[in-house]
């Protein structure tokens, strides 16, 4: 599998109003991100998550290092739109990324920035709603829709464009249970159908959970990468980061510490009342 | 309460006249304010008003809210009629009374005009009555193209008014959720004087406008995240295109102009 995103050295300083130093987020990031896979980039607030979203599409430029897109370096101005139509960025308020009044109207605004012609648009449109399961709610006004909804709208509004990749920031930190539910499947099953590469920025671990990969930044470092279950093993680095493992794990790692053997990489309740029952029977 | 405002209500619905392309329905209304302010005389006033009634009999849409968005301007037409009863002195004299003269002349010319505002205000009803506003404002941005030779940011002006029509309900939204903040921590926005209530607003517009900005900020970068860049080699999903009813309401704009300018040279 070839490399889709890569950070190399990356270093990046928030500029400083006036007088004031700039805040350096990044000094020496590295971070390869293969084609097709799904990663979920996990973290505290302040740690760079967003910061390094940023600059998978050039929205940010690094100050040191590069960041190459599909073998493109972001900070090629001719090339700008190439990487921005290669990675489909995803907000997490869904009211700030909607432009149009009609659903359909703002799932053709990606396409229509392109160039794509008329009966082309139309055609993707359809399938990108369809895609995420919005296809009957196309002539209504988004502001009448639910978050989950409206979060869905605009990840059609991305696939219409037709990425290789999608980075997610955080998409479901302002939905409830359920709008972040019709989210994180609408993420997993075009990964999985479409082979669409996926990024997910977020704090919730059972999300995390269900990544191929899961990358633990903190202060600008990876501090840990690996499958969900070889990162959430290690309980206590994540507690040292202020982050906790998913529930089943913790449960687990605190029983452990009473001497009970259980392994840590129990991610599904069913996984973790299996391993609780051999236990028990032992 | 802030919920119930709308903006050149729209009354969706599938007659002819919610069919025809924008640009036409724009046009039309132009043809039919020039061709109103064309005539008159009681023949041609007629005619436009056989028109008006027309096309609001083929749109389908109840008098009854096109009678209730004339309430407003109750006042405007009773002052308009005044001025024009009082202040025409021609034909006959009906009646004095105190310093004041009506005469024929000014009881016809009174009648004109407010008929000629009412025709004038419906007409202008009917067009967003019957048009959504992102039609409207892509007719606009479609009739308003050759102006882009002489330096007008066309597309720029529609985008900016299309942003602006997504954002309404978002803003009154906030507005409503701010104003319970505020009134949760005790403040009144019912009682005292007009200075007070005024000035009870500045916490609510404050916050309003922090939070616009940091929206706008952010729908910029969600745009150029999806490659917006500007009107150039942007395409549209669906594109505007004549049909048979454009070509024939034209055909009725320029028979009912003619028709009115003939009538207004044989005198009638």
């Amino acid at each position: 599998m070839s490399e889709i995103i890569s950070a190399e050295h990356l270093a990046y300083t928030y500029p400083g109003v006036e007088d004031t130093p700039g805040v350096p987020v990044f000094e020496d990031m590295n971070l390869k991100i293969q084609e097709g896979s799904f990663v979920a980039v996990l973290g505290t607030n302040g740690c760079g998550k967003s910061t390094l979203a940023k600059h998978f599409n050039s929205i940010l430029l690094p100050t040191g290092g590069k960041v190459y897109v599909c073998g493109i370096d972001t900070a090629n101005e001719d090339r700008i739109m190439t990487v921005r139509h290669n990675v489909g960025m995803v907000f997490q308020n869904p009211d700030n990324q909607i432009v149009a009044n009609v659903v359909e109207e703002d799932v053709a605004f990606g396409p229509e920035n392109l160039g794509v012609a008329s009966p082309e648009i139309r055609h993707r449109v359809d399938n990108a709603l369809k895609q995420v399961g919005m296809y009957e709610y196309r002539e209504h006004a988004p502001h009448l829709l639910s978050g989950g909804q409206k979060q869905r709208i605009a990840i059609a509004g991305i696939i219409a464009m037709e990425p290789k990749c999608i980075v997610l920031d955080e998409p479901t930190a302002m939905l409830d249970p359920r709008g972040r539910r019709e989210v994180i499947d609408t993420i997993g099953r075009l990964n999985r159908e479409k082979g669409i590469t996926v990024v997910l920025i977020t704090h919730h671990m059972d999300e995390a959970a269900r990544a191929d990969r899961v990358v633990v930044l903190d202060k600008g470092t990876v501090a840990a990468d690996g499958t969900p279950k070889q990162v959430f093993s290690q309980v206590e680095l994540l507690h040292s980061i202020g982050l906790a493992s998913p529930e089943t794990v913790e449960l687990c790692w605190e029983l452990k510490r009473q001497g009970f053997d259980l392994p840590l990489d129990a991610l599904e309740p069913e996984e973790c009342a299996q391993a609780l029952y051999d236990l028990v029977k032992a | 309460m802030l919920k119930d405002i709308t903006l050149g209500q729209y009354f969706p619905g599938k007659s002819i006249i919610h069919r025809l392309d924008p640009r036409t329905k724009l046009i039309m209304l132009v043809v039919y304010i020039v061709a109103l302010f064309l005539a008159d005389s009681w023949v041609s006033y007629g005619l436009m008003f056989l028109f008006l009634v027309s096309v609001i009999w083929l749109s389908t849409i109840p008098l009854k809210s096109i009678l209730r968005g004339m309430k407003p301007l109750v006042m405007i037409l009773i002052f308009t009629g005044v001025l024009n009863l009082f202040f025409t002195q021609e034909g006959e004299v009906l009646f004095h009374f105190w310093i004041l003269t009506v005469t024929t002349g000014g009881l016809s010319r009174a009648v004109m005009m407010m008929s000629r505002i009412l025709m004038l205000i419906t007409g202008t009803f009917l067009l967003t009555y019957t048009t959504s506003p992102i039609a409207l404002t892509d007719g606009l941005e479609s009739l308003m193209k050759p102006l882009k030779k002489i330096g007008v940011p066309v597309h720029e002006l529609s985008m900016m008014m299309c942003i602006a029509l997504r954002f309404i309900p978002t803003l009154i939204e906030e507005t409503d959720k701010i104003m319970c903040a505020q009134k949760a921590r005790g403040a009144d926005f019912e009682t005292g004087s007009l200075m007070d209530r005024a000035k009870a607003l500045i916490p609510i517009l404050v916050p309003l406008f922090i939070s616009a900005f940091r929206r706008a900020d952010e729908l910029a970068t969600a745009m150029e995240c999806r490659c917006y860049q500007g009107g150039e080699g942007r395409t549209k999903m669906k594109l505007l295109r004549y049909h048979r009813e454009d070509f024939v309401s034209y055909g009725v704009g320029a028979v009912l102009v003619v028709v009115v300018i003939g009538l207004k040279s044989v005198g009638l």
